[in-house]
C-alpha cells in the first residue's frame, strides 16, 4: 500500500504522538499588575512592552470612538473587543509578515496592527466594502473579517495548506469567539489540520458570552481547548488578560507551526466588558456584580499598573501617550469621515473579475433609475 | 500496489464524459503547478466514479489529496487556498451532499472578490456530480443548480458532451472567480466523443446551439439534453424543426443567444431535471416574456422534475423529463393559438 495517505506531504516530519492533556500556560503578570514569574526575554525590553501597552490603549480608544460614532448614526452597527484587548494584541505582535490572519468582527485592531488603517476598519463598518481593502502589506494578504460564526476555520486550513504547499515560511491565524467552537465547521478545521499536520494556531477567544449564552450553556467541556484534543493537537489555555502570556503563548504556537507545521488551539480567557455589538443590551443577560468582577481583571489597567510600579510609565508619560491614542484616533475618524462616496454603479463592481453581460444590463437599468439615497 | 484501473486505456481519441473531465483535471495539473486537486476519495481511489482515476500517482500527493469527510470544510478550505494563490478544485462526492457547502459558497467563496474590493480573489472550482437516473440511493441523484444559480459572484456550469465537459472545465478551471460545475451522472458513460486533449478551453457564460429550426426553441442542459435531443430528432422525423440550445453556463446566463432563437421560432420549451419551482427554467421563461414578448406565439412551457425529493429508484421514470414528454409538450405548443 503506498503511503500516499498520511501525511500529504512527503518531506513532512514525523507526526508527534498526539496530546493527552491540556497545556496550562503561566501568567507572567497577575492581576494586580504585580509579576508573578520572570518576564520572557521580549518583555524584559521597556520599549516593547510599552508599545504594547500603546496598542492596547489605541484600541481602547479606538472602541470607544467607534461606539460614540454609532450612537451619533455616523457608523453602522460596530463590534468593540472593550476588555480581551490583550488577546488579539499579544497575537498579532508575536505573527511575522509571513504569516496570514484570518480574524473574525472583533478584531480590528490585530489588523490594524498587520497593516490595516484604524479608518479602514471605520469604513467597513461605517458601510463602506472599501474599508476591507487594506493597501499595506502584510494586512493586504490577510482576510476581511468573517461575520458567519466559525467558518473562517475551514478558510484558514485552507491558507495553512497553501503556506505549508508554497514552502512559505508563515502561519495560519485563525481567531474565533467561545460560541463558534460549538459549530461544525470549527470541529472540521482543526481536525484537517491534525491529519495534515497544518501550520495552523487557532486562537479561541473566550470572553465568556456568546451574545447571551454563557461559556457553560455552550458546552459541558472542561476547557475549550480540550475540543483540540479530538483533532489530536495540542490545546493551550492561557490567561488573555495577561498580554505578556498572550504573546509568548503565541511565539511558542507560531514557531511550531512554521518549523515543523504543528497545529495548536489556544484559548485564551477573557471577558467582553462591553455590549456584544452596539446593537445589544448586555444587562438583559449578565449582572452588574459579575461585570464588577471582570472589571478587576481589565488588561489595560493591569498593563498600567505593572509599567507604574516598574517606574516605566509616570503621570506625564501617560498623558502623552493618552493624548497620542487620542490624536491617532482623531486623525482615523477625520479621514473616515472625508471619505468621499462610492459611485451606485460601483455596487457592480470586483464581483466578478469581468462583469457579465447581464451585469452590464443590470447596472444601466439601474444608472436609468437611480435617484440617490 | 497494483491498482484497480477501471477506465482502460484506450487507443482512439474518444471519451465518455467522466474520462473528459479525467483527462481536463490531468492536463490543468500538468498545465499550472498552482492547481489542486481534492475530495473524499479522489487520491487512491481514483475518486468514487473514477473521475481523479490515477491523478495521485501522477501529480502526487500534494496535489491530489484525499480530505477528511467533511464536505463544508473541503469548500471552504478551497476558499482559504484560492486567496493565496492556489487553484484548487475541490470535488463534492454527490450534489446532495453539496449542500453543506453552500455556506462556503454563498457566504466566502462568491463574494470574497466583492467584499474586499478586489484584493482578495477567489479562483477555485468546486465539482460535483448531479442528477438522477442511475438508481444510486436517497440523496445521490439531486440536481442543486438552482440553489448555486442564485448566488451572485458564482458561475454555475454543466456539461452535457465529453467534449464540453473537457473544454468547460479547462475553462472553469483558469477562470478568476470560483465556479460550481456540476458533471451529470446519467451521461458519466452513457456515449464516447472525440475530444481533443490539446489544451483548448471553451467559453463560459454562452450557450451551445445544437441545432437550428425555425418551429420551436427547445433549451436545456446537461443531462436532460439526451432526451432533447431525442425529442428533436422525433419532431424532425414529424416535419417539426426545432433549435436545440444547451445553456451550459447557468450563471450567468447568455440571455442573448436563448431571446434571439426565440425572437425568430416565437416558441420556447425549457428542459430541467431539477424542480420546476424556482429553478433555472423560471429565470429563463422570465427573461423572454421581458426581451420576446411580442415575439411570442404560445406561452413558454416548461418540461422539469416536480417539486417533490427525487423518488427512489423504481419511480426515478416518472420524475424524469422523457422524450416523450417533451415531444407532447412541443406539440402542444405549436397547437397554441
Amino acid at each position: 500500500m503506498p503511503n500516499s495517505r498520511l501525511p500529504p506531504f512527503d518531506e513532512s516530519p514525523p507526526r508527534p504522538e498526539a496530546p493527552r492533556s491540556v497545556y496550562r500556560a503561566h501568567g507572567y503578570i497577575g492581576q494586580s499588575g504585580r509579576v508573578v514569574r520572570p518576564l520572557p526575554a521580549f518583555a524584559a525590553d521597556a520599549e516593547a512592552l510599552i508599545a504594547l501597552y500603546r496598542w492596547i490603549l489605541l484600541c481602547r480608544h479606538f472602541d470607544t470612538r467607534a461606539v460614540a460614532l454609532q450612537r451619533t448614526g455616523q457608523l453602522g452597527t460596530y463590534a468593540a473587543a472593550t476588555g480581551q484587548e490583550a488577546v488579539p494584541v499579544g497575537v498579532a505582535h508575536a505573527m511575522i509578515d509571513a504569516d496570514v490572519l484570518i480574524p473574525t468582527y472583533r478584531e480590528a485592531i490585530a489588523q490594524v496592527m498587520r497593516g490595516a488603517r484604524f479608518d479602514d476598519i471605520l469604513r467597513y463598518w461605517g458601510g463602506d466594502e472599501r474599508g476591507a481593502d487594506y493597501a499595506a502589506t502584510p494586512a493586504r494578504h490577510d482576510f476581511p473579517p468573517a461575520v458567519p460564526i466559525a467558518s473562517q476555520v475551514p478558510h484558514a486550513a485552507g491558507v495553512a495548506f497553501a503556506l505549508k504547499h508554497g514552502h512559505r515560511n508563515g502561519a495560519a491565524v485563525c481567531f474565533i469567539g467561545d460560541g463558534g467552537t460549538s459549530k461544525g465547521d470549527f470541529h472540521e478545521g482543526i481536525n484537517l489540520a491534525g491529519a495534515w499536520q497544518l501550520p495552523l494556531v487557532v486562537v479561541i477567544v473566550n470572553n465568556q458570552w456568546a451574545i447571551s449564552v454563557p461559556r457553560r450553556a455552550q458546552t459541558a467541556a472542561e476547557t475549550l481547548a480540550h475540543k483540540a484534543l479530538a483533532a489530536g493537537i495540542q490545546g493551550v489555555q492561557v490567561d488573555g488578560n495577561d498580554v505578556v502570556a498572550v504573546r509568548e503563548v503565541l511565539d511558542h504556537a507560531l514557531r511550531a507551526a512554521r518549523t515543523s507545521h504543528a497545529p495548536c488551539v489556544i484559548e485564551a480567557l477573557t471577558y467582553r466588558l462591553c455590549d456584544h455589538t452596539t446593537a445589544d443590551d448586555a444587562s438583559r443577560y449578565r449582572s452588574d456584580a459579575e461585570l464588577r468582577e471582570a472589571r478587576k481583571h481589565d488588561p489595560v489597567a493591569r498593563l498600567r499598573t505593572h509599567l507604574q510600579h516598574q517606574g516605566l510609565l509616570d503621570a506625564s508619560a501617560e498623558r502623552a501617550l493618552e493624548a497620542d491614542c487620542e490624536a491617532t484616533i482623531t486623525h482615523a475618524v477625520d479621514a473616515y469621515l472625508a471619505t468621499p462616496s462610492r459611485s451606485t454603479a460601483s455596487i457592480f463592481e470586483h464581483l466578478y473579475a469581468e462583469l457579465p453581460a447581464e451585469l452590464v444590463r443590470q447596472q444601466a437599468r439601474l444608472a436609468e433609475t437611480d435617484h440617490g439615497p | 500496489m497494483a491498482r484497480k484501473s477501471s477506465g482502460s486505456p484506450r487507443f482512439d481519441d474518444t471519451h465518455t464524459v467522466v474520462e473528459a473531465v479525467n483527462l481536463a483535471l490531468a492536463r490543468a495539473l500538468d498545465d499550472d503547478p498552482q492547481v489542486v486537486v481534492f475530495g473524499e476519495d479522489v487520491g487512491v481511489n481514483g475518486g468514487v466514479f473514477r473521475a481523479t482515476l490515477d491523478l495521485q500517482t501522477r501529480f502526487g500527493p500534494t496535489r491530489v489529496l484525499d480530505t477528511p469527510l467533511a464536505e463544508a470544510l473541503i469548500a471552504g478550505m478551497a476558499v482559504g487556498m484560492a486567496a493565496q494563490g492556489l487553484r484548487p478544485v475541490a470535488e463534492i462526492q454527490f450534489a446532495g451532499f453539496a449542500y453543506a457547502c453552500i455556506d462556503q459558497m454563498l457566504n466566502h467563496a462568491a463574494r470574497l472578490r466583492y467584499r474586499t474590493r478586489g484584493r482578495l480573489s477567489c479562483p477555485m472550482v468546486l465539482r460535483t456530480i448531479c442528477g438522477g437516473g442511475i438508481h444510486a440511493p436517497e440523496h445521490h441523484s439531486e440536481s442543486p443548480e438552482a440553489m448555486f444559480a442564485h448566488i451572485p459572484g458564482l458561475r454555475v456550469v454543466v456539461p452535457s458532451t465529453p467534449a464540453r465537459a473537457y473544454g468547460l472545465l479547462l475553462a472553469a478551471i483558469r477562470d478568476p472567480d470560483p465556479v460550481v460545475f456540476l458533471e451529470p451522472t446519467r451521461i458519466y458513460r452513457l456515449f464516447r466523443q472525440a475530444v481533443k486533449d490539446d489544451g483548448t478551453s471553451l467559453p463560459l457564460d454562452t450557450c451551445f446551439v445544437e441545432r437550428e429550426g425555425d418551429d420551436l426553441t427547445l433549451v436545456s442542459w446537461g443531462a436532460a439534453l439526451v432526451e432533447v435531443r431525442a425529442a428533436a430528432e422525433a419532431l424532425a422525423q414529424q416535419g417539426i424543426e426545432s433549435t436545440v440550445i444547451d445553456v451550459a453556463t447557468l450563471k450567468p446566463l447568455d440571455m442573448a443567444t436563448i431571446v434571439d432563437s426565440v425572437g425568430h421560432t416565437g416558441r420556447c420549451l425549457i428542459v430541467h431535471e431539477a424542480p420546476l419551482s424556482g429553478g433555472v427554467g423560471a429565470e429563463i421563461a422570465a427573461q423572454i416574456g421581458e426581451h420576446a414578448l411580442l415575439h411570442l406565439l404560445a406561452p413558454v412551457t416548461r418540461v422539469t422534475g416536480h417539486d417533490t425529493p427525487m423518488p427512489l429508484a423504481r419511480l426515478e421514470h416518472a420524475y424524469l423529463p422523457s422524450a416523450m414528454r417533451i415531444e407532447q409538450a412541443a406539440h402542444a405548443l405549436l397547437r397554441f393559438e
